[in-house]
């Protein structure tokens, strides 16, 4: 990704048009939604803006409230409480100005999977309203740019996992919507592919000033291509602010790592010390802690008898996924890789 | 919690126009051509099952009929050829729309802005479009085995495009509307079944209570349209009118499966 766009994609955003929601595209308040049947709220009084031309995202483990929430800026689910707005249209009033302002991708979109690469592609554009040439020509460059030509003809279905998300990522870059709604849009996705998708968004913003509120619970996605990222957990934002300024929230704190060969050598005492605050996962430990303290516990433990029984060792700055478990986070099924 | 926006976003940032409203017929003809395409890769093997049944259906009651009962010949062909309908409009769509609504795929059109009536209307329209060929063959090869003129053949086209749009509205409906998948899967067999028995057996032979459940079954009309093209002399009058029941039940379904549409993706 190339920082240098995002600066220019600021001033791209200008336009000429009469101005009155302060930069801002979608603004939410309050949201606020539970199931029926549901213990918990799914989404529990949310506020947050997304800037015009910001790639905001949302980060959180399964079961966070993160599909709920882009469900109602889309205008899919009606809150129980709470507001949202984008460009200043209510959204909750009329569910139709998302439709009409936005492109939405959902985790898995079966109406398409029949459908030939080109055929979901155009469909999608003739139903935002493109004509019959433009939606051929738009289809023709966006299966070029995300690599997808080759495959034009193949049912979404026939595809690998990852070769079909990308198709369903050409259907909402369709019709250069000013949002883009995406829930994990880079999920199963190979490295090569992920790229591609991060580039064809990046590429928007620096062009047209798109607006990007992307769901992921990859943290290395996170903190390459986000501008801002709002944490969620269990139906709450427990943070929300730059990936750089969140990690300075875990301050001097670091990782290590320790995967162990057999069980642990309990009588050493820097193993039991170790012992009291990391979390255990088989036979790895995670321990989070001061920079100077977790260097110093590595060096009495390779170089003492408990090196013998380790296998391997990692000592890591912190990660978002460090800043959510120090926020309270309690899943542990965000993505590293 | 309210979180700032710390990004400068420039204050006199333009607010983008809304996006165009998709215009109904290309909301309707997208919708239909996307489906056509679909069709080609996923329904074939169904459709050739639909008009194989039907057909079969023919062969075994061409050793029991009595080839001299004219009403029973047109009841039976008319009523395999309006089975092929029921397969793929009624029972196929209350099974597509029902594990579209399961799996969220209705969605992906609640999200773009598209009237859902043009939605609903594309996707029965194409189903009821699929039931076409099928029906033909199986007109075809019923009034060869049965003896009757092929004359007024064309009666079909309009049978199975009203007589598959009302079915296509209530497999729309049961689809939209039945709280579970299989629910739906179960409710467009069961209306298949009744399709099969109350349009192959004629009206004269069966007992009086199903008699009039018989007359209560949108696709009696579309059966009893056909069976009287095969008459030498068809009674115009009489197969209109029961295109208009047609016409009529396709109208209220398809408004219904509109709303239903709108509930369904509003969760």
């Amino acid at each position: 990704m190339v920082r240098d766009d995002r600066r220019r994609a600021g001033s791209a955003a200008e336009g000429p048009m009469a101005s009155g929601v302060g930069g801002m595209s979608y603004a939410v308040r309050d949201l606020t939604r539970t199931y029926p049947r549901a213990a918990a709220a799914a989404n529990d009084r949310i506020s947050f803006d997304v800037g015009v031309g910001e790639v905001f995202g949302l980060l959180g483990p399964n079961g966070a409230g993160k599909s709920t929430l882009v469900r109602q800026l889309m205008g899919l689910t009606a809150p129980d409480a709470g507001t949202v707005t984008l460009f200043g249209r209510d959204v909750v009033a009329d569910p139709r100005v998302a439709a009409r302002s936005a492109a939405y991708l959902a985790q898995q979109e079966p109406a398409l999977a029949e459908m030939p690469v080109a055929v979901a592609v155009q469909t999608t554009g003739r139903l935002r309203g493109l004509g019959r040439r433009s939606v051929r020509d738009a289809t023709g460059r966006l299966l070029d740019e995300l690599g997808l030509g080759p495959l034009a003809g193949r049912p979404l279905l026939r595809l690998s996992g990852g070769q079909r998300r990308l198709a369903e990522v050409a259907t909402a870059l369709v019709g250069d919507r000013p949002v883009l709604v995406l829930d994990e849009p880079t999920a199963g996705l190979d490295p090569v592919a992920r790229r591609a998708v991060w580039a064809a968004l990046d590429r928007r913003r620096a062009e047209r000033g798109t607006t990007v509120v992307l769901v992921t619970h990859n943290v290395l996605e996170a903190e390459s291509v986000l501008d801002r990222v709002a944490v969620l957990d269990r139906g709450r934002l427990i943070a929300c602010d730059t990936p750089g300024r969140l990690k300075t929230r875990v301050g001097g704190e670091v990782r290590l790592d320790l995967v162990w060969r057999d069980d642990p050598p309990m009588a050493d005492a820097t193993v039991a010390l170790l012992a009291r605050t990391a979390t255990v996962t088989g036979r790895r430990w995670t321990a989070r802690l001061p920079a100077t303290d977790a260097r110093e516990a590595l060096g009495r433990l390779t170089s003492g008898a408990a090196f013998a029984a380790l296998d391997d060792f990692t000592l890591a700055t912190p990660t978002l996924e460090d800043v959510y478990l120090a926020l309270g986070g309690a899943a542990r099924d965000l993505e590293r890789a | 919690m309210t979180v700032d926006s710390r990004r400068a976003a420039p204050a006199d940032v333009a607010v983008p126009p809304l996006g165009p409203r998709t215009g109904w017929p290309a909301g309707f003809a997208a919708v239909y051509a996307g489906q056509l395409a679909r069709v080609r890769v996923a329904r074939v093997a169904l459709l050739f099952v639909a008009t194989l049944q039907s057909v079969g259906i023919l062969l075994l009651l061409r050793g029991v009929v009595d080839a001299g009962n004219d009403v029973t010949k047109e009841s039976v062909v008319a009523g395999a050829t309006v089975l092929v309908v029921a397969f793929v409009a009624l029972n196929l769509l209350a099974q597509r729309l029902g594990a579209q609504r399961g799996n969220g795929g209705l969605d992906y059109y609640a999200a773009l802005p598209v009237a859902p009536s043009a939605v609903v209307l594309g996707i029965a329209a194409s189903y009821a479009s699929f039931t076409v060929p099928g029906a033909l063959v199986t007109a075809v090869v019923g009034a060869l085995l049965y003896g009757l003129p092929l004359l007024h053949l064309w009666v079909l086209a309009p049978v199975a495009l009203l007589g598959g749009a009302s079915l296509a509205g209530l497999g729309a409906l049961l689809g939209l509307l039945l709280p579970r998948p299989e629910l739906a899967t179960v409710a467009g067999q069961l209306g298949m079944s009744a399709v099969l028995f109350l349009g192959i057996i004629p009206a004269g032979r069966l007992p009086v209570p199903l008699r009039a459940v018989r007359a209560a079954v949108p696709s009696t009309y579309a059966v009893d349209a056909l069976a009287g093209s095969f008459l030498r002399h068809p009674d115009w009058a009489g197969i209109a009118l029961r295109l208009a029941v047609c016409l009529a039940v396709a109208v209220v379904s398809l408004v219904a499966a509109s709303w239903a549409f709108r509930r369904a993706v509003t969760r």
